[in-house]
């Protein structure tokens, strides 16, 4: 090789930075994080971390057995006895509301969980295989699509008498699964004809790792979010079901404590009874959304960057529609004054007309 | 010293509801060790499908491909045996890295899968591969693909490919989306690792001047059929079909330029 | 004649003389979309939906295969209590199509039950509703269906139209304050459908007595087309409405504006901008107009999700919809009317998922296209 073609080579070489150390799989799981690190995601997750501390501390944290009755101490509005008030037999909002964080979030979660797998495992596959396979699996979660969710529950939750927790979680779960199939076998087909799935192919990995340890790091972003979006389908799926009494009231979760309202005339003049379920639900949910938001703007950076980049310019008196980039010629004061930002000679056009 | 013969391939892709695509129509060319031959041919041409079928991405419709006189197996220690023979290095650097790991992982894995070196050695084996390919190990190994440029990514590509040893490789338009200073770079590289190796290379591309530079034959193609096939100089300077003529008065050479600007301003004089 | 009229009579009289250039004359045109243009006016894409009716016939299919199977897979006793309930006041045949319903007949084979079972549907048998006093379930359906349909079409329309408009709108103005309708209009969207609508009644109805509080029409008042009565079905539809377009405004805004943010970095539309054309226009017609069209594909979706929210609204506002009649007939443990509604719900979500996908395909150039 001649020495010109080394010294461009030796150029293009990376010696600057001194070279990262070894990875390990918690520095990368660590890094996949990052989808998690902006504001939004972050502020999501924390409401979310104080909702399942108060599941878990509920006894330390509620003062009261949520269903010990009060007789003498019916419907009184919020004081420092009861923070939140009394219901209709006396029995304490804020505990009711303490312990229905267990219902909500136990559920939730078990009926994601069982939502993400069964749609990791139909949507990869199905985008993974091709042909009457591959169509055979999409057809189905499509099935599970276009059926309204909610009267399915509805017919199935009511034949049950009593049924357990993971009963009532697997019926919300098998209405929550298609969305997230149907995202990943899309996903999994772009991925499936990418140049380094086919090189791993060529270099003859095995089915099993081409999935696990070249596809799905892939598609861990995706698969976040599907759980996200599952996991608010499922809280309010799982609070409307017991809103409306089909799920047995043993089961206490905010839906219940709604469902007893409604049904002892709490509204309107017993606000503190049903206004902090609906916002606690609200919050969860908006919670959840956040995290969704922030997974948004990590994969697709033209979200993050379309608000800021507008509003940069337009500080400087640029209009981001304006049809025309303006040219800015420096004032006469502006050799003197070293801010460059005078609008002051600003030959920005107005869109043409 | 490996053969690959490529023999009367033909390959039929049926579209629903318009009928079918001849991809390839009759191709044949045979790829020794030590030989490189230039593949050329425009888009459509069915230069990438060739590259499908030699790594058993797709197979033939009619015809077969013999690696040292028997047919390629189908699956099993045959076809595993086979893919480590023959390696191919992709066109797009960005697209043939998988984003989520790192360098050491993209070089390990044909070493493991393979089991070229014992396990003890994979590491020093995985050095050795990208000082080959003139890439600093300690300041690449750990790195992601989109922290390296597009010369240095298809450098990895290469060294992955190199990996397993194999005595065939197949460079599937390798330098087409690089920038044109590190063209002659790569090109050269490839070059250099024939030689050293004494690898068969299948340069696949759409530029007939880097074919000349670089292969012993070319086959140019037209629509899935090879219309001229011969030693490199031989189907440049005496192109014997018309597609071929028009390739060649395609593609700009400084020489024919000055010497026609030349010979017109001595006439006009 | 126009002078106008005549010269464009002249082109056209001009072009037909020439031979056409097809694919027969020139062969560098065979499978190009050139010899497609020469047939003119509006191609059908037959193949797209007819691809998509076999989908929604298979899901229909599935669905009511489902409503089969789920009376035999549950508890046996409380359709024992059903038929108890209802014994005395049904006609043989009445009862016969029950015992299909319900699979109670362990003697007659399972296949020839399924058999029966889907000759009593296409008779319109639905089984027979105790809940509303012995009546056929089809004509209970009949009755609350309009409703339902009134209430969920306005407030699918209304909501689309809003949001859709709103989305386009932020995203073409991004970076500006109304950046922050989108997590408002996200919060709202995450509130329960029945809590807010709880809440509504409690404010605008009974404390501010803006609307009334429930039902479709005032109690005792006779249905009519006359003026009063229209302008009472309206007052009471107007809560409702309401709060199911807040609650589902978040989805629509938010899909819209994501879909303008792409749409607005292609390049078209820099060169619409830089030809000069002017901003509404660049907006409406090249914008929106290319974002909306995955909104209408999630339309259909969003579709199910509507629907489940209008049967709790019903619910909430007592209305007299489908929605109310699932409700009592779940308490009532009603099954043959349970089993009623959601084969109309099904069918019903799958004929509007066809017109959706009808509208798409005639908007989306590119599937027609994709037929040649």
């Amino acid at each position: 090789m001649t020495a010109p073609t080394q010294n461009l080579i030796a150029q293009q070489a990376f010696t600057a930075p001194p070279a990262p150390r070894r990875k390990t799989f918690w520095s990368q799981l660590g890094a996949s994080m990052a989808m998690f690190s902006n504001a939004k995601s972050a502020t999501g997750l924390v409401i979310l971390a104080i909702f399942t501390l108060v599941a878990i501390l509920a006894p330390l944290i509620a003062p009261y057995d949520p269903t010990a009755q009060h007789l003498d101490q019916t419907l009184q509005p919020p004081s420092l006895q009861h923070l939140l008030g009394t219901t209709h037999i006396g029995e304490d909002v804020f505990s009711q509301m303490v312990y229905g964080t267990r219902g909500v979030l136990v559920v939730g979660f078990l009926a994601t969980i069982m939502a993400t797998v069964v749609a990791i495992v139909v949507g990869v596959t199905a985008g993974y295989l091709r042909g009457w396979k591959s169509e055979s699996l999409s057809a189905l979660s499509n099935v599970f699509l276009v059926i309204p969710g909610l009267p399915l529950m509805i017919i199935i939750a009511s034949q049950f008498a009593d049924p357990p927790l993971w009963v009532i979680a697997a019926v919300l779960g098998l209405t929550g699964w298609a969305w997230g199939a149907r995202v990943l076998r899309a996903q999994t087909m772009s991925l499936r004809n990418r140049d380094f799935i086919q090189a791993a192919r060529a270099n003859g990995e095995p089915l099993h790792r081409i999935i696990l340890v070249e596809m799905l790091p892939n598609l861990m972003a995706i698969i976040a979010s599907s759980f996200v979006g599952t996991m608010t389908a499922a809280v309010l799926g799982l609070t409307t079901l017991a809103f409306i009494g089909v799920i047995p009231v043993s089961n206490l979760n905010w839906g219940t404590i709604l469902f007893w309202a409604q049904q002892n005339n709490a509204f309107p003049d017993y606000w503190w009874w049903y206004v902090p379920a609906g916002l606690c639900i609200a919050l969860v949910g908006v919670a959840l959304a956040l995290i969704n938001f922030g997974i948004d703007e990590y994969v697709n950076p033209r979200l993050r960057s379309a608000g800021e980049r507008a509003r940069a310019m337009r500080k400087k008196g640029l209009d981001l529609n304006a049809a025309v980039t303006s040219v800015r010629t420096p004032p006469a004061s502006a050799r003197t004054d070293e801010a460059g930002a005078q609008p002051g000679e600003n030959h920005a056009k107005e869109s043409v007309r | 010293m490996t053969t690959l013969e490529f023999k009367n391939v033909t390959k039929i892709y049926n579209v629903r509801g318009s009928g079918q695509i001849r991809a390839l129509d009759d191709v044949s060319f045979t790829l020794r060790s030590h030989q490189t031959i230039g593949l050329v041919g425009q888009s459509g041409s069915g230069k990438s499908t060739i590259a499908k079928i030699l790594t058993q991405l797709e197979t033939p419709t009619h015809g077969e491909v013999l690696l040292d006189g028997t047919p390629i197996p189908r699956g099993g220690r045959g076809l595993r045996k086979y893919r480590q023979q023959l390696r191919m290095v992709f066109q797009d650097p960005f697209a043939s890295l998988n984003p989520y790991h790192s360098i050491r992982h993209h070089v390990e894995r044909p070493l493991r899968l393979d089991k070229v070196v014992p396990s003890g050695e994979i590491d020093a084996e995985v050095r050795r591969l990208l000082e080959r390919v003139k890439l600093d190990p300690d300041a690449v190994m750990e790195r992601r693909p989109h922290e390296l440029s597009g010369g240095q990514r298809q450098r990895v590509a290469i060294a992955r490919a190199l990996a397993s040893r194999p005595a065939l490789l197949v460079a599937d338009e390798p330098v087409s989306m690089l920038d044109v200073s590190l063209r002659l770079g790569v090109l050269n590289l490839l070059a250099d690792l024939q030689r050293e190796q004494g690898l068969g290379v299948l340069y696949i591309t759409h530029d007939l001047a880097t074919a000349r530079h670089f292969s012993d034959e070319i086959m140019v193609l037209n629509q899935g059929r090879a219309v001229e096939y011969g030693p490199a100089d031989d189907v440049i300077l005496n192109p014997k079909d018309p597609y071929t003529r028009e390739l060649r008065a395609a593609s700009p050479d400084p020489e024919e330029f000055f010497r026609t600007a030349a010979t017109q301003a001595g006439g006009a004089r | 004649m126009s002078a106008e009229q005549t010269s464009a009579e002249a082109v056209d009289r001009a072009s037909a003389e020439q031979p056409a250039v097809t694919a027969a004359t020139d062969p560098t045109l065979v499978g190009t979309t050139a010899t497609k243009a020469e047939h003119g006016g509006i191609r059908v894409p037959w193949r797209f939906i007819g691809s998509r009716v076999a989908f929604y016939a298979f899901t229909a299919w599935a669905a009511i295969t489902i409503n089969f199977f789920l009376p035999r897979l549950m508890k046996g006793d409380a359709v024992d209590a059903y038929m108890a309930r209802s014994q005395g006041q049904l006609t043989p045949d009445a009862e016969k199509a029950l015992r299909i319903l319900f699979g109670l007949d362990k003697s007659i084979p399972l296949w020839q039950q399924y058999l029966t079972y889907w000759g009593n549907l296409l008779h319109g048998d639905l089984g027979v509703s105790i809940s509303t006093g012995m009546a056929p379930v089809g004509q209970a359906i009949a009755a609350a269906l309009p409703w339902t349909l009134g209430l969920v079409g306005v407030a699918t329309v209304i909501s689309f139209i809003i949001g859709t408009v709103l989305g386009a709108v932020i995203g073409w103005k991004r970076g500006s304050r109304l950046d922050s309708l989108v997590p408002i209009t996200t919060f709202l969207g995450t509130v329960p459908y029945f809590w807010l609508g709880l809440i509504f009644i409690a404010v605008f109805a009974t404390l501010l007595g803006w609307f009334p509080a429930g039902h479709a029409y005032e109690v005792g008042v006779e249905p009519g087309w006359n003026g009063e009565f229209i302008s009472q079905v309206v007052s009471h539809a107007a809560l409702p409405v309401i709060t199911i377009v807040l609650v589902s405004l978040g989805g629509w805004v938010l899909g819209m504006r994501n879909m303008m943010l792409t749409v607005l970095d292609e390049d078209y539309v820099t060169v619409a901008q830089a030809k000069g054309m002017p901003d509404d226009r660049v907006l409406w017609r090249y914008a929106a107009r290319n974002a909306v069209l995955p909104q209408i594909q999630s339309f259909a979706l969003a579709l199910g999700f509507i629907v489940g929210g209008t049967i709790v609204m019903e619910m909430v506002f007592s209305y007299p919809g489908i929605g109310l009649l699932l409700l009592s007939a779940t308490n009532a443990k009603d099954f043959a009317l349970m089993q009623g509604i959601f084969l109309v719900l099904v069918l019903a979500v799958l004929i509007a998922n066809i017109l959706a996908d009808i509208a798409y395909a005639i908007l989306d150039p590119r599937t027609r296209q994709t037929e040649a």
